[in-house]
């Protein structure tokens, strides 16, 4: 089912024309409301009045990760905070998380570009959706919630976690959609079949997967094992949440709803854009979103485009490849976003420090896992047990706090992490994805 | 007396008490006692050798993590009661043991005591005073 057939598959002259409208209004509201934006179009010599057409848009500055931060919590925001409907954070690179706030409108816009991805997907009217991603401040959720809502099909708030419980309403209710992590998906498969639950025999039809980078072998083990066409969904909060691509059956890109989250593939290291087909870093110009527009947005995530017509599904939307991986050193673990430098803000706090670390990132039956592996030298070694395992648990504590994720904390002997190049490898990731 | 021990850090990992015992027996270094404590995570070895400085100077070469804490080395006489007579010295002095281990001296029928406290000095005092003797380094390895 193809949800908003007049922009999902309008020619790509007329979804320029749209672009290009939605572009210039965009760079004047954001000059008009929001102080960093005048200043940061003034540093690069550019003003509204040059952006005429939608090529210009590659006059504009790029903004990143760290704008956000800069501005903490409401400053890019271009309305009151009072004036937003819903406000969503994630955990932050130096502690403060990163806040993204929708209007009315803009969760209208979600609702929208979730409704079109879970159509995409394959749903129809007798559909019943078991959304699996975590709800609360973390976007997957109440992403995939809207989308339901638009689209008018019903959906349970299971959140994650509760296997047992997932597994029992999917059979109980006979769910034919499920939304979740693809290790999550993974993972219940093979909690049902420890129960004696053929996962193949589930109702379930359809999952829409994201959140989480996976591989075309995951994939192939996921609709194996449950008997399902399984969809990647690419999103992140900082441009709306879930619902800015999708996958649909053809499997062959995700297409971007390009006349809402304009699209641009760039050198990461010149920031020039390079031709079609060819990988790059993914950037977003949000057009239309109100409360938190973004401009030229480096997401960080490797991928490449085509502006051919979809084979498969007929829409015109332009399709980004699987992603390929990631400008910067940010893992993550399920579903969470994970730099290196938190933990290391972290550990740099504590007493006796600098201990040097590595990250040990695996996948145990289906769920991710991280071990944090701290060296202990003499400045935090103790000949007393209980003082060492209160360092450990003191670690523990603290990482956790920051990233909002359970990790195991080990003490290793020094110099017993591996060095590359004099350097410490700080991530040793041992998914194959 | 006060006698000095060495504290090695284990991770765990497969043959690291060994590649530790190794380092000393390369250096032709003799063990005089051993208490090996483990965690699910870690452990730590503890050892009192002939030459401590020179053993931890050696570990340190081979990358382990190694501090040298000071105990006491209590001589009593292998027979029962002994090991109560020196804890309740020490417990109405209201003196607190961290950890201990012992070993057996056969040729004089002596049992050795390491005790690691807080307030060592103290604990050898009051210790003297009830006729308890505490060995200095030198007279473990007579």
């Amino acid at each position: 089912m193809i949800w908003q057939e007049e922009f999902e598959c309008m020619s790509l002259d007329k979804l320029r024309d749209l672009q290009q409208k939605r572009l210039i209004e965009l760079v004047k509201r954001v000059w008009d409301k929001v102080p960093f934006y005048k200043k940061l179009f003034n540093e690069k010599g550019v003003s509204p009045a040059d952006i005429k057409s939608i090529d210009d848009i590659v006059k504009l500055p790029f903004t990143v990760k760290t704008d956000l931060r800069d501005n903490y919590p409401f400053g890019l925001f271009t309305c009151p905070v009072n004036e937003v409907n819903e406000i969503h954070a994630s955990s932050g690179t130096t502690g403060k998380p990163t806040v993204v706030a929708y209007t009315k409108n803009d969760i209208k816009l979600w609702s929208v570009v979730m409704g079109r991805s879970i159509a995409m997907a394959g749903a129809q009217r007798g559909d019943i959706i078991q959304n699996a991603y975590g709800y609360g401040l973390f976007t997957g959720g109440l992403g995939v919630h809207y989308g339901a809502l638009e689209l008018g099909l019903p959906v349970l708030p299971m959140s994650s976690g509760n296997t047992q419980k997932q597994l029992q309403l999917m059979h109980d209710f006979n769910t034919t959609i499920i939304t979740c992590t693809p290790s999550y998906a993974l993972f219940m498969a093979e909690e049902a079949m420890d129960r004696g639950i053929d996962p193949r025999k589930s109702p379930l039809r359809i999952g829409i997967l994201g959140a989480e980078p996976w591989s075309q072998q995951m994939r192939d083990k996921i609709e194996e094992l449950w008997n399902i066409t399984a969809l990647d969904i690419y999103g992140l909060s900082e441009i709306i949440g879930p619902g800015v691509a999708q996958e649909c059956p053809g499997k062959d890109g995700l297409h971007v709803f390009a006349d809402h989250f304009y699209p641009e593939i760039i050198d990461p290291r010149t920031g020039d854009p390079v031709e079609e087909g060819e990988d790059g870093e993914l950037v977003f110009t949000t057009l239309t979103k109100e409360a938190l527009p973004l401009i030229r947005y480096r997401t960080g995530d490797i991928t490449s485009i085509t502006y051919d017509k979809c084979n498969a599904c007929g829409r015109t939307l332009p399709r980004i490849s699987k992603l390929k991986g990631r400008t910067d050193d940010m893992l993550i673990v399920r579903g969470i976003n994970v730099f290196p430098s938190q933990i290391e803000s972290v550990l740099l706090d504590i007493k006796g420090a600098q201990p040097h670390y590595q990250l040990v990132i695996d996948r145990k039956h289906s769920l991710d896992t991280l071990e944090v592996q701290v060296e202990v030298n003499e400045d935090i070694f103790s000949d007393e047990i209980k003082k060492l395992e209160d360092l450990q648990q003191h670690i523990q504590r603290e990482i956790e706090a920051v990233l909002s994720l359970k990790v195991d904390v080990s003490l290793v002997e020094p110099r017993s992490l591996s060095r590359s190049m004099g350097k410490a490898k700080r991530v040793i990731d041992n998914r194959n994805i | 007396m006060k006698v000095q021990q060495l504290s090695i850090f284990l991770e765990n990992k497969l043959g690291r008490l060994l590649e530790t015992t190794e380092v000393l027996a390369q250096h032709d270094i003799n063990i005089r006692a051993m208490s090996l404590a483990e965690t699910k995570n870690f452990g730590i070895v503890r050892l009192i050798v002939e030459n401590t400085s020179r053993a931890c100077d050696l570990l340190r070469m081979h990358n382990f993590t190694v501090e040298i804490t000071e105990v006491i080395a209590v001589e009593v006489n292998d027979t029962p009661g002994e090991l109560a007579r020196v804890l309740r010295t020490l417990h109405e002095n209201e003196l607190n043991v961290e950890y201990a281990y012992a070993f057996v001296e056969r040729k004089q029928n002596k049992a050795v005591v390491i005790i690691r406290m807080d307030q060592i000095d103290r604990a050898i005092g009051v210790l003297k005073a009830e006729g308890i003797k505490t060995l200095t380094q030198q007279e473990l390895y007579l």
